[in-house]
């Protein structure tokens, strides 16, 4: 019989942080990652930064970010935590954590071009997330934890809320894999489909999953049936648009768009539905995941013309492409005498206006239209026009598993669990309730896995 | 046409990791390409040239195969750097070589075999076969001016091609955008190539001949290139001394040409012995085929051609001195008969890359943001 001191289930940083911090109080630790050796990582194979508190600036952070202001965007973004003293918790700990990383390996690079605006709060791990995994692989690998790839996790064996193994499935045979403490970090079920539709009907088919197709959810939906207590709203998805054209899953970071504030965005139906204006970029496009999901078809477009294709990333699938509104309309499959209309209606709109800012709110916005335009709204009436066909690209989802502050599963009464703990996305839904701050998922996951990691070894050792 | 599969192959890459730019803080690849939108065919000459297949991006990247966008940087810029070494050599008949490794190899056999050759037939056995120990003893064996004469066309027939070849990278890469020169940039571009600065892997260093990044490559990569810069400088400090000062070789052990010539030799053994050996162990995925049999012949003969010199050095008091030196010479000539169509070419492009890199970068850019 094979015995573990600390089982993790997950692959993600979650769970690397997880058995590198349990590997530093017992000798016994075993990973197990459901995915393929080079499909490893889950959703943080896509990540690219983190959001620590620092006192002050750095070669890495342009500026010193203090507890108060971190955990004050936190509530600004998600409109209160679930679980405040958690927030508090992972906000405080997130300090700590670039010492913890360099000490792990991790090498570190200045921000990307073009994202000085998250410089002073996050921190640019060198190369990214899978770069990061890799290096966490590693340093798993020399201080000798046990990896296994492939390992479908068949059940939990809990009884009487005390953890004592796992039953895996390898091939056609079964195995038992005894453990005196686990930690679950095997991330949210945004890649589930099935899961989704009984929340989202149909339209679910019509979703990007951005992330990795081996969250599907299993371990979360194991531990809810051993009595684990759910929180957060399992209709919750964090979404954001993406090309319409990008694969159902592990598209990532390249499929993103970012052209919808410099034009407009219509429906399938050739009409505009929301104001592309309303605020900053970076503070708004995660709305559009969810709007558009509320569309029919889960469908939508953006437009632009010749004078502002130049001015957002470049996007990796062409843009569609016309001289007219209406060819636009057609290459579209929209009905192009409504979608000329609607363009002729916001032009009209914008008559007046020349020039914009992106950078700010400039107030340059449309006159009496319905939905407004609020800001950065100039005509579209240079050819050749451009269209982008959107749908929403799910980033992950909010529901999850209780935990207390050891990182502790608890019980649907309350009461945590002997030795069965949880990190990463599988508990994120603790402290984000909607929204998000960009590199705070990486925060929890490291927080909690290291804590998760350290408490479970701890437990082990008795 | 395989060239335009290429061409067509990087573009739709390049396009994926200007949408991503992850690896912006591994090298200057990536920022030549966020200054771009789309990347012209002289783009994809230039980018592959300023890539040092240091692989730290095809390791952090998520989107490798089997993924369906199928990213691999590092092999295809490879086999686009292998287009732009054919296309800009010269003549065309003999620039199939990048494409043809028994030509490279014909090549180098024939030029040795010239020289071993005439030779046996012109020189005496008795003098070949015996120990010579006066000042100009090297020239009893082979006289000065065939040693002169062959070296110096075949050094110039090298340098030749070589410079039209960067005359045309340097024309065929020009962009869009302006290009004033400037003092600081060459000089950057200089200390980036001689000091290997892009062999890091943005720190860590490269991550060669697996996943795991070290900077021994870049040891045994500088250990080959300075060693050949001082074999170089030994070499120019002996004909100063012979022509300017009137003394015949051998030199003592302790005179300048002689310790240039013996560190350059000591390391460039080393080095390319260190570098054939990380590559019979790198990872296949990220690399060509066509790329690694031309850097294997490179390799060969250049730690073959050090090889003899320090055998020369070390015999040059027996009778094994002769035989030493008609090698050492006959490998000299492979050398560079082939260094215009082989590996050695990749230092003339990829200098000029990295001067077009800090040019570049030194100019007013707009960049388009997250």
């Amino acid at each position: 019989m094979q015995e573990y001191d600390v089982i993790v289930i997950g692959g993600g940083n979650a769970a690397l942080c997880a058995a590198l911090a349990a590997r530093h109080v017992v000798s016994r630790v075993l990973l197990l990652e459901r995915a393929p050796e080079h499909m490893r990582g889950g959703n943080t194979r896509h990540t690219r930064n983190i959001r620590c508190s620092h006192a002050t600036a750095d070669q890495f952070f342009s500026g010193p970010y203090s507890e108060q202001e971190h955990l004050e965007d936190l509530i600004g973004v998600t409109g209160g935590p679930a679980n405040l003293d958690l927030a508090k918790l992972a906000v405080r700990e997130s300090s700590k954590l670039p010492a913890w990383m360099s000490a792990h390996g991790v090498n570190w690079q200045q921000p990307l071009a073009g994202t000085l605006h998250l410089g002073r709060t996050n921190r640019w791990f060198l190369g990214g997330g899978k770069a990061l995994l890799n290096t966490y692989y590693q340093t798993a690998r020399r201080m000798g934890i046990c990896i296994r790839y492939d390992a479908l996790i068949e059940d939990l064996v809990i009884e009487n809320g005390r953890f004592d193994g796992v039953r895996l499935k390898s091939g056609d045979a079964e195995e038992f894999i005894r453990g005196r403490a686990v930690v679950v970090a095997a991330g949210g079920y945004e890649a589930n489909i099935e899961w989704l539709k009984k929340h989202w009907g149909d339209a679910a088919d019509n979703f990007i999953i951005r992330g990795t197709p081996y969250n599907d959810g299993m371990l979360l939906a194991t531990l809810l049936k051993k009595g684990a207590k759910a929180i957060g709203d399992p209709k919750g998805f964090h979404a954001i648009a993406v090309d319409a054209r990008s694969p159902k899953f592990d598209g990532g970071i390249v499929t993103r768009l970012d052209a919808l504030p410099f034009g407009i965005v219509v429906n399938q139906q050739g009409r505009r539905f929301y104001d592309e204006g309303e605020n900053i970029w970076p503070k708004r496009y995660a709305i559009w995941g969810g709007l558009i999901a509320a569309q029919p078809g889960q469908l939508a477009f953006s437009v632009v013309d010749s004078k502002t294709i130049d001015r957002f990333l470049p996007p990796m699938f062409k843009p569609y492409k016309a001289d007219s509104h209406e060819a636009l309309g057609s290459a579209l499959g929209l009905d192009p005498k409504v979608f000329a209309e609607t363009l002729t209606e916001y032009n009209r709109a914008t008559a007046a206006n020349t020039e914009f800012r992106i950078e700010i709110l400039d107030g340059v916005c449309t006159r009496g239209l319905t939905p407004p335009k609020s800001n950065w709204a100039i005509p579209i009436d240079r050819p050749p026009f451009y269209g982008l066909p959107l749908r929403p690209g799910i980033t992950f989802t909010y529901m999850g598993v209780t935990v207390d502050e050891k990182a502790r599963v608890v019980d649907e009464s309350g009461r945590p669990f002997a030795n069965v703990y949880a990190a990463g996305e599988i508990m994120s839904g603790n402290i984000l309730t909607k929204g998000y701050l960009g590199g705070f998922g990486l925060t929890i996951g490291s927080v909690f896995g290291e804590l998760a990691g350290r408490e479970a070894a701890s437990n082990a050792r008795g | 046409m395989p060239e335009v599969n290429i061409f067509e192959e990087a573009n739709r890459q390049l396009i994926i990791c200007n949408a991503c730019r992850y690896c912006e803080g591994y090298c200057p690849v990536f920022r030549a390409i966020e200054i771009r939108r789309d990347f012209s065919q002289g783009d994809v000459f230039y980018l592959s040239n300023l890539c040092h297949d240091c692989r730290a991006c095809y390791y952090a990247c998520m989107f490798t195969p089997p993924h369906e966008f199928a990213i691999n940087i590092p092999k295809i810029l490879a086999e686009a750097r292998i287009e732009t070494y054919q296309r800009w050599s010269w003549p065309g008949f003999l620039a199939r070589a990048f494409k043809k490794r028994g030509i490279t190899v014909g090549l180098a056999f024939v030029a040795a075999a010239i020289v071993i050759g005439l030779s046996l037939l012109l020189i005496p056995e008795s003098s070949l076969f015996t120990i010579h120990l006066a000042p100009g003893a090297f020239y009893e064996v082979v006289p000065y001016v065939a040693m002169v004469i062959g070296g110096l066309i075949l050094f110039f027939y090298a340098l030749a091609v070589w410079m039209r070849g960067g005359a045309r990278f340097w024309s065929e890469t020009r962009s869009a955008l302006r290009e004033p020169g400037g003092f600081k940039a060459l000089i950057s571009s200089l200390t980036a190539a001689l000091g290997l600065r892009y062999l890091q892997g943005g720190g860590p260093g490269c991550f060669y001949p697996d996943e795991r990044p070290s900077s021994v490559r870049r040891i045994y990569h500088s250990l080959t290139s300075w060693g050949l810069l001082s074999d170089f400088v030994a070499t120019t400090l002996a004909f100063i001394y012979q022509d300017f000062f009137h003394r015949l070789p051998p030199y003592p052990l302790m005179s300048a040409p002689v310790i240039f010539g013996t560190v350059g030799g000591v390391a460039l053994i080393v080095g390319t012995s260190g570098l054939i050996w990380f590559k019979l162990r790198s990872d296949r995925e990220p690399e060509s085929s066509r790329a690694v049999g031309m850097d294997y012949v490179f390799l060969v003969t250049l730690g073959l051609t050090a090889l003899t010199g320090m055998l020369t050095l070390i015999f040059r008091t027996t009778a094994a001195m002769g035989s030493m030196l008609i090698l050492h010479l006959a490998l000299i000539a492979a050398l560079f008969i082939t260094a215009p169509y082989g590996k050695f070419v990749h230092f003339v492009y990829r200098s000029l890359a990295l001067l077009r890199y800090e040019v570049e970068q030194r100019q007013p850019q707009k960049h388009v943001g997250h």
